[in-house]
């Protein structure tokens, strides 16, 4: 009933074919001789060839065009790399290597972190620093370890991301390094105007630094303050330069766009732990797939007492924070 | 009550963190990862002895003098170690082996080499010792999908103070400053 009630509706706004050869309906010829106006849904011959062109050069353009990372065909990504590597081979006097490694089948990477391990004592700030070719001047930081009051709980109003004393962990005090939180509904990737942003199948929210056009929307968005932006064209001198690249990981990023952490995607699609989690002294660090009942973080998330930040946002972060004890 | 609130609310998380994803794959290329099975024995590298320590033998070779099994305190010996691990109710033979001191014997009597010495540690603080063969306490380097390092107890708790040592952190970020602005013109900031 639907289906012919919808044929005939297409059959309807169709105009016959003895009108569409003529150009125009013969009422419009009509109308326009006698000096009215034409109704405004039809096209001239000329307009339509206008019209029809145009559209024909955007089709051409959109296929042919430059294409965000996650659109670009295999070949294309391929020729990519190559550039790339040769430019910051160049650039930096060194061989560098740019991966392309897909995401692993049956794998959805997910983080925990110990907050009764923590001491902050941000040695996974500097890991992260040398292994993800952070800018040094002006200095740019994708973990932020924040000191909170232990009277007072997790509070962002009052956690404090500058402390300095002589040592950690401080009386009275514990401390929560936040980053990406590669959340499953993560707000970032959906206000992103252009489409830079995108969560890989294995669960990493990448970003695509030659599409982000650095309106910051995404920082807007996210309520955890892990995207930052380069006001600056970002520094790395050649002899601390991390040469192992990925293509949406740690490859240099120009002045302009917004970067973020990546779960180390150059190590973890490579098997290895990210470099915060080999680092930390303490132990609190722990990374894995969260589809493998035998992973760490499966171990955690049933035996250990777990939280998330700002659960109430719904965002559905896949970092999680525990009680080791 | 509280307890069983909670578990639900972990199993609600877990299941909705595997939701939309499907079943669990289990393919080749996703490897499990290797967690130590209870009773595994397993590799650890060498213990963090002192320099020049080990074996304890080349003094306690137990031929001039015969252990004194005499609980007591050693003033002049080993002035180095200072016991802060339930020192109101033990002291060394009840982990160090009297009549081969390069080993450990357990409270059953086993003796152990140092580099199983987390069985020793196990027999009191058992909880840690089964979050360490998951992997959940302490650091573990490697593969997340496959090889991975453990550490011993003892590369990161002093075994006679096993206190958490405090660190000096690393320095703290720069507060954010505004740059020089350029007006677009060039890529020199």
């Amino acid at each position: 009933m639907t289906k012919q009630w919808m044929s005939e509706r297409a059959n309807a706004s169709e105009p016959a074919p003895a009108e569409r050869s003529a150009g125009a309906p013969a009422s419009e010829r009509a109308g326009r001789r006698a000096g009215t106006k034409p109704p405004a849904s039809s096209l001239s011959r000329r307009e339509f060839g206008s019209v029809a062109a145009a559209a024909a050069a955007g089709f051409l353009l959109t296929a042919c065009g430059p294409r965000r990372l996650h659109d670009i065909s295999k070949d294309r990504l391929r020729q990519a790399i190559k550039t790339w590597e040769r430019e910051y081979t160049e650039k930096f006097g060194k061989a560098v290597t740019v991966s392309d490694a897909p995401p692993i089948p049956g794998v959805l990477f997910a983080y925990a972190l110990d907050l009764s391990r923590c001491n902050g004592n941000r040695a996974c700030v500097e890991a992260c620093v040398a292994e993800n070719n952070q800018s040094r001047d002006p200095q740019v930081q994708w973990i932020r370890v924040l000191s909170m009051d232990k009277d007072k709980g997790i509070d962002f109003s009052d956690a404090d991301p500058y402390y300095a004393p002589q040592q950690v962990p401080e009386p009275g005090r514990f401390y929560v390094p936040t980053a990406c939180q590669h959340c499953r509904n993560a707000p970032c990737t959906k206000v992103c105007p252009v489409g830079a942003t995108w969560t890989e199948p294995d669960g990493i929210v990448v970003i695509d630094y030659d599409w982000c056009i650095g309106c910051r929307c995404c920082m807007a968005a996210c309520p955890y303050g892990a995207r930052h932006f380069n006001w600056a064209t970002p520094s790395l001198p050649s002899d601390q330069v991390n040469t192992s690249m990925h293509y949406l990981g740690n490859r240099p990023r120009p002045r302009g766009v917004v970067e973020k952490c990546t779960w180390c995607i150059q190590r973890t699609r490579a098997g290895r732990y990210p470099a915060c989690v080999e680092v930390c002294p303490t132990g609190a660090r722990k990374f894995g797939n969260l589809l493998d009942p035998e992973s760490e973080i499966r171990y955690i998330l049933e035996n250990k007492r777990v939280l998330l930040l700002k659960p109430e946002l719904n965002t559905m972060p896949k970092f999680f924070y525990f009680y080791g004890t | 009550m509280k307890a069983m609130l909670f578990s639900i609310g972990v199993c609600a998380l877990t299941a909705a963190a595997l939701h939309g994803h499907g079943q669990p794959a289990r393919l080749a290329t996703a490897a499990t990862s290797q967690a130590a099975r209870p009773g595994e024995r397993v590799e650890v590298p060498p213990p963090p002895f002192s320099d020049g320590i080990f074996p304890c033998t080349f003094c306690h070779d137990n031929k001039d003098l015969k252990p004194n099994l005499t609980r007591r305190t050693f003033p002049d010996d080993h002035s180095e170690i200072v016991l802060k691990h339930d020192e109101q109710n033990r002291w060394c033979l009840d982990c160090h082996d009297a009549q081969n001191r390069d080993v450990l014997h357990l409270a059953s009597g086993e003796k152990i080499p140092f580099d199983e010495a987390y069985r020793l540690c196990g027999q009191c603080h058992g909880e840690k010792y089964r979050d360490w063969r998951a992997g959940v306490h302490g650091r573990r380097t490697g593969q997340w999908n496959g090889q991975k390092s453990y550490l011993l107890c003892v590369h990161c708790h002093s075994p006679h103070q096993p206190h958490f040592k405090p660190m000096t952190p690393k320095p703290a970020p720069l507060p954010p400053t505004r740059p020089k602005p350029n007006f677009g013109l060039g890529d020199k900031r």
